[in-house]
């Protein structure tokens, strides 16, 4: 990728962008406020989930629709472990808490929806197109259905009340849920989660990156491209399809960690097919397989509702003088309109990846090659 | 070289390839001719493990039948899939790289892409272009291309001269009969009977999904019944 090249120009660019990052919360909430710096760490989150889920259907060309269901099962195993939920559950075997750090649960959560990943793969392996569609879209119901009913004979998820209390998480030393005071700044509890979500953000970007120019990746591109030549050339295309499946699930895993120690709450709600529907129309509208693209249709996506509920009311009243729709049914109105003129006049999404403009141009660069 | 014993392929409750006996032995060339549903492609599908089947297959004395199909490119055999099957989004140079995928010594790959570009100029002049773009023959070149990347001893070729106009064909087998001259040694599965008799020592002849005929070339362009039903005389 361009982004990480040493190019002294694209190194300035980095540092301006990376600036911009760090001041922009600071700029948010003094001026339209702490709600909307909230907004931008559901963005982050948002941007994590894009990227995991690009690596199975940008990467591998793999559709998956039950994608959320790795998301909750990170968000549940922090929620579990950061809650007095087991101790209430269990009190015979629980005394409090576990209360693990954050450094060990977010990998636990990582490694756990990667095993899930990596379940709902196996079985199907030989599936392509709708019909693996079907499938993990019934996997993601499954898990959501299992988050809903396992309250008992065991009490581990509580059910549809969600799971209460989750500790926020603590980084090094420091409770993400308290304000700090910082060189005379003040500093709230979503911008220091912003910062923490953002720094887990940068390092998603660079694994993806590394991702996309490995022998992994290129394996991916082949199994999308057509699967039984990419057996022909030797590709492992089960254990490449596996590890497409588990690490994508892996980052759902990290930002469902990341969500439930932000949010203090989580219930099978949060985690329905709208939502895996969500997070592929931000793959599929930011550009297939491009990851600057698919970071761009996250962010989009998670901003423009919020602006648009924002701005619908005053609008109207500005208009036509009083609020003729609902702010909130009209937001989801204006999304889809939004979705279909995209998809009309940018069939290959906002941002798609530049590789075929680049082979063109090598190809008109080099007509004295020609035989 | 390669040695097929009692190939047996079955789709639900049909026999498509029964009891299949084929040989080949080191630097031959080796025709597979038949009608259209003769069961050519599942045989040499089932050699390439891309089929389960039953029956022995043997690698220069090695059983492969259990072995998986992505391993067969690391002991020398490489598969020329019917329709060609290019990655139609990727470059020429990168469906050429995508074919040495399971080596790993870059120098000598950067060399072998220069050798597949000697022997199809075509491919060079069209190294920077996606494979999707390129005529039905560029991309049988491309996939012929990107089978020497893993420089196989072996090459099976399913129906190199499907969809193919006549002019593109006879540049297609040139290629080919290039290959073998190179020391490869090949199966070459074709509707086109007299086409692969020309090109190849020895031919076995599939109906219905059993070998009926193994001769020399020369014998089966000969053979009255060859004649009549593959060659249309």
């Amino acid at each position: 990728m361009n982004g990480l090249s040493a190019k002294p120009g694209a190194r300035a660019g980095m540092l301006l962008v990376g600036l911009a990052l760090a001041v922009l919360p600071l700029l948010v909430g003094a001026t339209i406020g702490n709600s909307w710096v909230r907004i931008l760490d559901f963005a982050l989150l948002y941007v994590m989930l894009a990227l995991g889920l690009n690596i199975v259907v940008g990467f591998a060309g793999l559709l998956d629709l039950g994608y959320i269901a790795f998301y909750a099962v990170g968000a549940y195993l922090y929620a579990i472990i950061s809650s007095p939920h087991l101790a209430t559950a269990f009190p015979a075997v629980f005394a409090a808490a576990p209360g693990w750090p954050v450094w060990l649960i977010l990998p636990l959560g990582a490694l756990l929806a990667g095993s899930f990943g990596v379940l709902l793969g196996a079985p199907t392996l030989k599936l392509r197109g709708d019909y693996l569609a079907i499938v993990t879209l019934g996997f993601g119901e499954i898990i959501r259905i299992f988050l809903n009913n396992l309250n008992a004979p065991l009490n581990i998820t509580n059910g549809p009340q969600g799971i209460n209390n989750i500790a926020p998480a603590q980084v090094a030393g420091l409770s993400l849920g308290r304000p700090v005071e910082l060189f005379g700044l003040q500093l709230p509890s979503v911008t220091l989660h912003y910062y923490f979500f953002l720094a887990l953000t940068l390092l998603v970007i660079f694994v993806c990156v590394r991702l996309q120019d490995s022998r992994l990746g290129r394996a991916w591109v082949a199994i999308r491209e057509d699967e039984v030549a990419a057996r022909a050339c030797g590709i492992n295309t089960r254990n490449v399809k596996l590890l497409a499946f588990g690490l994508g699930a892996t980052f759902g895993g990290v930002a469902g960690g990341l969500f439930a120690g932000f949010q203090g709450f989580v219930s099978p709600e949060s985690f329905g097919l709208l939502e895996s529907v969500m997070v592929l129309c931000m793959v599929v509208l930011g550009g297939m397989g491009h990851i600057p693209g698919v970071i761009l249709g996250a962010v989009l996506l998670s901003l423009l509702p919020e602006v648009l509920r924002w701005g619908a009311a005053p609008l109207q009243q500005l208009l036509f003088g009083k609020v003729l729709i609902d702010p909130e049914s009209l937001r989801l109105l204006l999304f889809g309109v939004a979705l279909v003129l995209v998809m009309r006049f940018r069939p290959a999404g906002l941002w798609p990846s530049a590789l075929r403009r680049r082979e063109l141009d090598a190809h008109e660069a080099a007509p004295g090659d020609a035989a | 070289m390669l040695q097929v014993r009692g190939l047996e392929v079955h789709y639900g409750g049909i026999c498509a390839v029964r009891g299949v006996d084929l040989d080949v032995a080191a630097g031959e060339k080796v025709a597979l001719i038949g009608a259209n549903g003769a069961g050519k492609t599942s045989a040499l599908k089932a050699i390439a493990r891309m089929l389960p089947a039953r029956g022995t297959v043997r690698l220069d004395g090695a059983d492969i039948a259990d072995a998986p199909p992505h391993s067969l490119v690391g002991q020398g055999l490489a598969l020329v899939p019917e329709g060609r099957g290019v990655f139609a989004r990727l470059s020429v140079r990168e469906n050429l790289e995508m074919g040495a995928y399971v080596r790993t010594d870059r120098a000598a790959i950067a060399d072998d892409i220069e050798r597949v570009f000697s022997l199809l100029p075509r491919l060079r002049e069209r190294a920077g272009q996606t494979a999707g773009t390129l005529s039905g023959g560029e991309q049988q070149m491309l996939a012929i291309g990107r089978a020497l990347m893993s420089r196989p001893r072996l090459l099976l070729l399913d129906e190199p001269s499907m969809g193919l106009s006549p002019i593109m064909v006879a540049t297609v087998f040139e290629v080919i009969r290039t290959v073998a001259q190179e020391g490869v040694t090949l199966l070459l599965v074709e509707q086109n009977a007299r086409l692969a008799l020309s090109l190849c020592d020895r031919g076995y002849v599939m109906e219905s999904g059993e070998i009926t005929l193994n001769a020399p070339s020369a014998e089966l362009l000969d053979n009255p019944a060859v004649r009549s039903a593959y060659l249309g005389e």
